[in-house]
């Protein structure tokens, strides 16, 4: 034994003693990200390897980004080439939900299997500071008398914020196409937009408005969860309006996994979930737990994507 | 003067000896990434976020605004030198930058570059530092509709590049705004001219078809004509500039600065535009005795201009990010994530709750633009030997660092099937003569300008008067029509009062 190595023996040790807390459930996992680096689903892949080293559970992480399109460049490519993998995880969303219907992707959700929900945010339906719209029924009764005349920025089209917006224009009775949506490229120039008072209102998840909300440059009317998440603002549901929906994101395993190579993945990802470290990540990063896994992620994800086809179909975005 | 503290405060923070070796390191990555065409500043500040869970605050953002501002630095190296422009800020000073290479004039060209780079990023920090917070609420008043009607002004631009005949260009402009549809509709998420490819969703990248139809075209063109056993080399001529050079250069890069930095502030502004409306204004504006150099042996103009836009207009974009907590380009997007890992919300309250931080950044800003020019100054004539190879092995290089840098923006075949493709429809137009630069005016502005008119459109429900009863858009199409009949009845009325 050299010098070196003994002073990396040492340099170790806290950690080695860490490690010896969890057990290793995986040698390598190869996670797939079908998104380029930076985003929200990288950072969810990311932090999954950040807390599953740390705490000993996964040896190594092998990273492949394939971006574009929502995600549905690279969903054929996992598919294709990790089939039967049981070390194959793919980090997923919402979003891919409906990128798969608006591009009628012939390889969809159904051909992955799914593990865990890990997160999700929950939208916020906001009016610029200067606007005479003062709470959601305000708004809501401007939609009711003419849906067209009410100008809501978000981002592209096809996407959850589009689809929050038709869900509420159905819920009040008109028709999802009625919508005066402008779609904006990314979440700055849809918030400028909104400062700018260019457009009567907007939709977005509610990190990206947080802070716009707190300085007053923007009034949040209602958020989109199940129930509030910020105790001044109501919900959707709170005010009549049916609807409730979130941006989720989440790991799927490839298809044609045994059984046992499922339930190790889930097993896995549960006890990750579990960890303090996780939480304290999640934290940090502003993200909601959602964690759901087994039956009850495989209902949900049946019922958000018959809802997001409802919706898409009804836009005329999807076949 | 509020100003002066924070920045004297933020340079306090910033020049230790650990930061300023953050900084050489950002400045270096970001030269790196900057030469190589594909992979962008927005890319590596992704690749390099995690050290953000081991370095410091400051630490890591000294890094990112050296990568930053080495990569538009870096850009306009390959756009001289080699016509394979690295990122689409650079695209116009590829124009008549590569023509002075190609002419002996490489060193001046790089010169001119490297000072207007400075000139404009000093200009334009300063102007974050103590124009920001004001101007960002004049930009917010600009719409959708506005938009459309700068995009209508800087089509005025692409009469600068159409070349002898207007139906040739003309041809190239919409080959150009065709290129620009393919790709998922934003504000109806379905896609057109797609032939249902997936990797056709996103569009076509904008520098791909830059690199393919300046360098690959060339490079295939050459291969065209070249007759054999006739291997010269290239002129290199001086490296330095004249006293000549430096006067001409000095007004383009005050006007250059001065157009980019409020495109860089509008939250759908960027860099392209000015640097086009820069190299449009060089065009007008240059001295008789030289405008035959444009689009021939090409004028130091048109380099020093869009060059200073350039960079003017990217340190504008990081004014919405501070002042508003805005991202409005890519590379502002993930700075404002590494924010997010450090637990501080960027937002409009930054430059009150994180005033440390802001100013420390600003102040790194000024440190990394000193230090870009102080290490390329010197390097131009390091670069420039690369003309020495001959042309044969030259054109060569260029073929492989096109594609590898190609084969970087997303590792997909598709992409280098594209490069070549263009690559050679390029080789077509060159022989026959049909300019290239509208293709690329036409790409970037075409999309742009659809979306910027169907938002305004939507928003006011289809009434068209909305780009004339708004006093914003009226005035810029007013001077759109100035800028695109101005010339014409100007010479008229001296073609008129010389007969009189």
């Amino acid at each position: 034994m050299n010098r070196r190595s003994i002073l990396a023996a040492a340099a170790l040790s806290p950690l080695a003693a860490r490690r010896a807390a969890a057990e290793q459930r995986f040698a390598t996992i190869s996670m797939f990200i079908p998104a380029g680096p930076g985003g929200g689903w990288d950072g969810l892949g990311r932090a999954i390897e950040q807390v599953s080293r740390q705490a000993g559970l996964v040896g190594n992480f092998q990273f492949e980004n394939v971006g574009g399109a929502g995600g549905i460049v690279g969903l054929p490519r996992f598919v294709q080439q990790r089939r039967g993998r049981g070390d194959a995880l793919m980090v997923s969303g919402s979003i891919m939900v409906g990128a798969v219907l608006t591009n009628r992707s012939p390889v969809g959700m159904r051909n992955l299997t799914p593990i865990a929900r890990m997160t999700q945010e929950v939208g916020v339906v906001v009016v610029p500071a200067q606007s005479d719209i003062h709470d959601i029924s305000g708004l809501l009764a401007a939609f009711r008398a003419n849906p067209g005349g009410v100008s809501v920025a978000g981002g592209s089209a096809g996407g959850t914020d589009h689809i929050t917006l038709g869900l509420i224009l159905r819920a009040l009775g008109h028709s999802a196409r009625q919508a005066s949506y402008v779609a904006f490229a990314g979440g700055g120039p849809a918030q400028a937009a909104i400062l700018g008072a260019q457009v009567k209102a907007g939709i977005s998840g509610y990190s990206e408005f947080a802070e716009q909300i707190k300085a007053g440059r923007m009034r949040a009317l209602a958020t989109t969860g199940e129930t509030r998440s910020d105790p001044a603002i109501p919900t959707l549901k709170e005010s009549g309006i049916d609807v409730a929906i979130a941006n989720w994101r989440g790991v799927f395993g490839a298809p044609g996994i045994s059984g046992a190579q499922r339930g190790a993945l889930t097993a896995y990802i549960t006890e990750l979930a579990a960890l303090p470290a996780w939480r304290e990540l999640m934290a940090t990063r502003g993200w909601d737990d959602a964690f759901l896994s087994g039956q009850g992620f495989e209902e949900f994800l049946t019922a958000d994507l018959a809802a997001t086809e409802t919706v898409l179909k009804e836009l005329g975005l999807a076949g | 003067m509020e100003a002066i503290n924070g920045l004297s405060l933020g340079f306090s923070h910033a020049l230790s000896l650990t930061n300023l070796g953050w900084a050489l390191l950002g400045c270096f990555l970001g030269t790196a990434v900057g030469v190589l065409p594909g992979i962008g500043p927005a890319l590596t500040i992704a690749l390099l976020l995690p050290i953000t869970f081991k370095v410091s605050a400051t630490g890591a953002f000294i890094l990112f605004c050296g990568v930053f501002y080495g990569a538009m630095y870096g850009g306009s190296t390959t756009s001289i030198l080699l016509n394979a422009p690295g990122e689409s800020g650079s695209i116009i000073t590829a124009l008549e930058g590569a023509k002075m290479a190609r002419n002996g004039r490489a060193g001046p060209a790089l010169a001119t570059a490297a000072i207007g780079s400075f000139v404009a990023g000093g200009v334009g920090t300063l102007g974050i530092a103590f124009l920001g917070p004001i101007i960002v609420d004049y930009a917010l008043v600009l719409g959708p509709a506005e938009y459309f009607s700068l995009m209508l002004l800087c089509f005025v631009t692409v009469s600068a590049v159409l070349g002898g005949s207007a139906l040739r260009g003309l041809t190239s402009l919409f080959f150009g705004l065709t290129l620009g549809l393919v790709g998922i509709d934003l504000q109806t998420g379905q896609p057109r001219m797609t032939f249902g490819l997936p990797e056709l969703f996103d569009g076509v990248n904008v520098v791909l078809v830059a690199v393919a139809l300046f360098a690959v075209a060339e490079a295939l063109h050459m291969a065209w004509t070249h007759a054999e056993g006739k291997a010269q080399l290239m002129p290199v001529g001086n490296l330095w500039l004249s006293r000549a050079d430096l006067k001409r250069s000095f007004w383009p890069w005050i006007r250059g600065a001065a157009l980019g930095f409020p495109f860089g502030v509008l939250p759908a502004g960027g860099t392209e535009m000015p640097t086009m409306l820069s190299y449009y204004a060089e065009r007008r504006l240059v001295a008789p005795e030289h405008e035959h150099e444009f689009g021939t042996t090409g004028a130091i103009e048109g380099v020093a201009g869009p060059e200073a836009a350039n960079n003017a207009a990217a340190a504008g974009v990081l004014v919405p990010m501070l002042t508003l907590g805005l991202p409005t380009s890519a590379t502002a997007a993930i700075m404002l994530s590494a924010f997010q890992s450090y637990g501080i919300q960027p937002g409009p309250l930054l430059f009150q709750t994180q005033a440390d931080l802001v100013w420390t950044l600003i102040a790194s800003l000024f440190i990394a633009n000193v230090m870009l020019v102080v290490l390329n100054l010197p390097l131009i004539g390091l670069w420039v030997r690369i003309l020495k190879i001959p042309t044969p092995q030259l054109y060569a290089g260029i073929l492989v660092f096109a594609t590898i840098g190609t084969y970087g923006i997303s590792n997909s075949i598709t992409d280098l099937l594209l490069l070549y493709g263009i690559g050679i429809i390029g080789m077509f137009m060159r022989r026959f003569d049909f300019p290239v630069a509208p293709v690329v005016i036409g790409m970037i502005l075409g999309p742009m300008a659809e979306q910027a008119l169907r938002q305004a459109l939507t928003i006011s429900e289809g009434d068209w008067t909305t780009f004339i009863t708004r006093p914003g858009s009226l005035t810029i199409l007013v001077v759109a029509g100035l800028a695109l009949l101005g010339p014409r009845i100007y010479k008229l009325w001296a073609r008129r009062s010389l007969v009189g």
